[in-house]
């Protein structure tokens, strides 16, 4: 083919792909305008309101002083002692942090453990069945979650069901203590949690083709090979929403852990209650929960680019 | 009373209103969760011609942001006395003179000129209480009359006691037991407050709400609490005792506030002055189960209250109670302090 | 075929009661987790419902066996305003929420990446990342001003509020399922000169129907189960059943919590038995 004409249809087709990529780009943007109106108004506005207070003297019962001060982010990570002044690293909060951190961690994988052959068995039953099961699923959450945190505790207290069987069939000789430890913090949120990683690990289940499990099969792959290999690979989008949705809120619970924990540690989420109520420290409640959300959205980013490079991995 | 319930209707008039308004007037009345009588709203809005909405609160802080914050819709709120000085100082409330309506007359005398609310110009009395500690006495059958319980716990008790989530309560409380006074800033005795708090946290069990049903299944076996909750966990379980600490223990009183944006301030004004009138301060005690300050309502009280001495302080212990300041910004931040490290 | 030992009773009564046979589908132990796994979700409900029963005034201590509390939720206007108004909120959050996170999704997922794309993701899931007491009290003082400002005290502010923190948890299911959903039928539809709408009414929308379906039902109990930004943006007269039963918290909570709260679940209930028989038509 002669190069001159070459050239030519490639400039022309550039020229069409920046068209239609700018249709695409312009169908986006509309399509995404009402969510995001919506969030502005009532997310991220409040967000940037909370980044001004974080800014600002606390007022005397609450509330602010339109008083600029970086007191609040220096006690965020500084520690001033009240009885000598000297200041340290903010350990509380660290430890509060930490604590989080590792109970929303294993909630996560507690829920994944027992939410993903959950959704694996809905998205194998019958088509006509799988919303049957789905709102089996959901059907515990339409009671309240107080009520239902209070169910947890009616279950796992001393003289509660559990323990009951269990010292009846024989297993045990004393009640286990189990309420108002993080063990009970940990059951009761998974149990809170649990549909948020079963829907979405379900939604990506529901499509697959087992069609690839069964080549799997017939080239002789062991079951958790297919597992391993064919089936977790493709519904990772899934698990990673379903992940999502468990870890984030977990790190700010705040009902669960102070019903079911006994309220005597605190979590990242009582702790910056505490300042909006009765310890009257808003800016110090700002930083704090503008700190969590930094620490989360430089996490989802190193997810999103990972992700990313390992689709545009896939692709080439 | 029966009334017909259609869901529907009704659905659809609180999605057109929020509030539907059948009677002459209206009155929003923004109280604590499960704390107003039904009985006596009932026989207000009949006697007044006035529809009422209750709508519920959880803490005074909360209370506090949202009627500061404005456009809430509300006439009426019941802060506790502690907040009552917050409310007027920030001029949320207007001063409805309490002390010259007609009903003033049948409240108590010690309730007539209150720290927190001097001359009862501002607030109505609701009901009052105080914050001492249950006991379950088949567990601890010594002396209960003392806060050494929770913060230097004998044997029998330890790994059995509750506190309430309640900054404020807790560490006053264990400031009288050091000896000072509530309120403090004095860092020597913080100190101590601080030590005797983190040395006391791993002998109790939890730091929590819910006592009654805690107490009534045995669960914790002591708890700085509220009376009302020892009055009402002693009828499940007949072992529990409510002891007033001879080293000082918390008084409360809630009190009826007009707020500044009222917008139905008659009927405000016309239900501070019903609640002073002693049949209905007693219909409010049978159902929040705390004693009122109105003089005469004894005789319409149940039974079951006119003695219980969770509800009537005895004699003895009368001198140790006291009503807790509202703190300078400086201590509450030093509490706060305190507060965090405890539950770190 | 295995042995699963840890629960070979649970295997066969669900090989019974789902007729499964030997497939390719099939993993060994993910029927009996799945069985454990919806015990676990059903079990606390039991005392839940039982203490709706009681006698006593007390969510915790049995006392026999009486319907007062259904009475007593009955009479109470209170209570019973709170579950409507909690349905009537959940219902309109859930429709608005998964409507706008299924043209979000669309509208972020199978495309090339373009400028902004990581701020929309930001903020879209926005309200997964800050705990809600924060938004609570930021809204209730940016609403506080639009209320002084119109005099409109109506339902508008929950709902928007709720639509918003409901739109991540009904875009994550929808995402995920878009996304590998190969659009091959939507190019074939296009290649038969489809018009863009019929293509996505036709193929897209069916296929999604799943991903849509999960999003919406977490929308709607999420909404259902928010006490603290209710709390906030709440005015007169607008208290829901957990900012009601959250009141109670300091206090005692009875059992009539309880009766509405199996109410409620026997709604549900209902409900889905109701899908189960419409689905079963539909699928003969």
């Amino acid at each position: 083919m002669d190069k001159d004409a070459t050239q030519a249809e490639e400039k022309q087709n550039t020229n069409l792909e920046e068209v239609v990529r700018q249709q695409t780009v312009r169908r986006n943007i509309l399509l995404t305008t009402p969510a995001l109106v919506v969030l502005f108004i009532a997310a991220s506005g409040p967000l940037l309101v909370m980044f001004l207070f974080s800014f600002l003297t606390p007022g005397d019962y609450g509330g602010v002083k339109w008083e600029a001060s970086t007191q609040a982010w220096f006690q965020v990570f500084f520690h001033t002692d009240i009885f000598d002044d000297t200041v340290s690293i903010a350990d509380a909060h660290l430890s509060i942090l930490w604590r989080s951190v590792k109970l929303s961690g294993l909630t996560t994988i507690l829920c994944f453990v027992l939410g993903f052959p959950t959704a694996y068995f809905i998205a194998t039953r019958p088509a006509e069945s799988r919303n049957f099961w789905l709102f089996l699923v959901t059907i515990p959450f339409w009671t309240n979650l107080l009520i239902r945190t209070f169910a947890v505790l009616e279950i796992i207290r001393n003289a509660g069901v559990i323990n009951s069987f269990l010292l009846a069939i024989g297993v045990i000789d004393a009640p286990l203590d189990m309420l108002y430890t993080d063990t009970a913090i940990l059951l009761g949120m998974t149990y809170v949690y649990i549909p948020l990683m079963i829907l979405p690990i379900y939604a990506s289940l529901e499509r697959f083709d087992f069609r690839l499990v069964e080549a799997g099969y017939d080239l002789y792959a062991s079951r958790l090979k297919v597992l391993k290999r064919i089936i977790v690979p493709l519904i990772k989008p899934g698990v990673i929403a379903g992940s999502i949705l468990v870890f984030i809120p977990s790190l700010g619970a705040y009902v669960t852990p102070r019903i079911l924990g006994g309220g005597k540690n605190l979590m990242l989420g009582n702790l910056i209650e505490l300042q909006f109520g009765q310890g009257r420290n808003w800016p110090l409640g700002a930083a704090l929960s503008l700190t969590l959300l930094a620490i989360v959205m430089i996490a989802l980013i190193f997810y999103v680019r990972s992700a990313q490079r390992a689709g545009a991995g896939k692709d080439s | 009373m029966k009334k017909s319930f259609t869901p529907v209707v009704a659905g659809l008039s609180l999605l057109l209103a929020g509030s539907v308004a059948n009677a002459a007037g209206e009155l929003n009345l923004y109280n604590w969760g499960n704390y107003t009588s039904p009985e006596l709203i009932e026989k207000f809005e009949k006697k007044f011609d006035v529809k009422v909405t209750i709508t519920d609160y959880d803490s005074n802080e909360t209370a506090l942001a949202k009627v500061r914050a404005g456009g809430h819709g509300f006439d009426m709120a019941v802060p506790s006395h502690s907040h009552v000085p917050i409310w007027v100082q920030e001029g949320l409330v207007t001063n409805a003179r309490v002390d010259q309506m007609e009903n003033f007359k049948h409240v108590d005398d010690q309730w007539r000129d209150p720290v927190w609310d001097p001359g009862r110009q501002y607030s109505a009395p609701w009901q009052w209480g105080s914050v001492g500690v249950i006991v379950d006495t088949s567990v601890y059958s010594g002396d209960i009359n003392t806060s050494s319980l929770v913060f230097d716990p004998p044997e029998e008790l330890i790994g059995k006691i509750n506190v309430p989530p309640e900054m404020l309560d807790v560490i006053h409380t264990a400031v009288l037991y050091l000896g000072g006074e509530a309120c403090t800033g004095d860092k020597d005795l913080l100190r101590k407050v601080r030590d005797k708090l983190v040395e006391a946290k791993p002998k109790w069990k939890s730091m929590d709400y819910g006592m009654i049903e805690k107490f009534a299944g045995r669960d914790v076996a002591a708890s700085l609490y509220w009376n009302g909750a020892a009055f009402r966990a002693k009828e499940k379980n007949t072992d529990v005792r409510f002891g007033y600490p001879v080293e000082g223990y918390g008084l409360w009183a809630d009190a009826v506030v007009l707020l500044k944006d009222a917008k139905n301030v008659e009927n405000a004004r016309a239900f501070m002055n019903f609640i002073m009138e002693p049949e209905n301060a007693a219909l409010m005690s049978a159902f929040a189960r705390y004693a009122n300050s109105i003089k005469g309502s004894e005789a319409f009280m149940p039974d079951d209250m006119k003695t219980a001495p969770e509800v009537i302080i005895p004699e003895e212990f009368r001198a140790a109670g006291q009503f807790y300041p509202t703190c300078a910004p400086e201590v509450q931040k030093l509490y706060t302090a305190i507060w965090t490290e405890l539950q770190k | 075929m295995y042995a699963v030992r840890s629960g070979p009773v649970l295997v066969k009564i669900a090989n019974m009661m789902f007729k499964q046979k030997f497939s390719v589908t099939r993993m060994p132990g993910f029927s009996v987790v799945a069985m454990i796994c919806f015990f676990a979700l059903y079990m606390p409900l039991a005392p839940l419902v039982i203490y709706s029963f009681n006698e006593g005034n007390n969510i915790a201590l049995w006392e026999g066996f009486s319907l007062r509390w259904y009475g007593s939720a009955w009479e109470n206007e209170l209570v019973q305003g709170a579950a409507i108004r909690s349905l009537i909120i959940a219902s309109f959050a859930s429709v608005f929420a998964t409507i706008f996170a299924t043209m979000a999704a669309l509208g972020t997922t199978r495309t090339k990446p373009y400028r902004g794309q990581m701020t929309i993701y930001a903020m879209i899931n926005q309200p997964l990342m800050v705990p809600e007491i924060v938004t609570a009290v930021a809204l209730l003082i940016l609403f506080a001003l639009i209320k002084q400002a119109t005099n409109y005290h109506g339902f508008a502010y929950l709902i928007i509020a709720h639509t918003a923190f409901c739109i991540p948890f009904a875009y994550l299911p929808i995402k995920a399922r878009l996304e590998g959903m190969d659009n091959t039928l939507e190019i074939a539809a296009a290649d038969l000169y489809a018009r863009p709408f019929k293509t996505f009414r036709r193929i897209t929308l069916p296929l999604l129907l799943p991903g849509i379906f999960a999003g919406a039902m977490l929308a709607f109990v999420i909404s259902l189960d928010d006490v603290v930004i209710t709390e906030f943006v709440k005015s007169a007269g607008q208290d829901t059943l957990p900012t009601y039963m959250l009141g109670q918290l300091r206090r005692a909570i009875t059992p009539e919590i309880n009766a509405i709260s199996t109410v409620l679940l026997g709604v549900s209930v209902l409900l889905v038995t109701l899908i189960f028989f419409m689905s079963r038509k539909r699928g003969n």
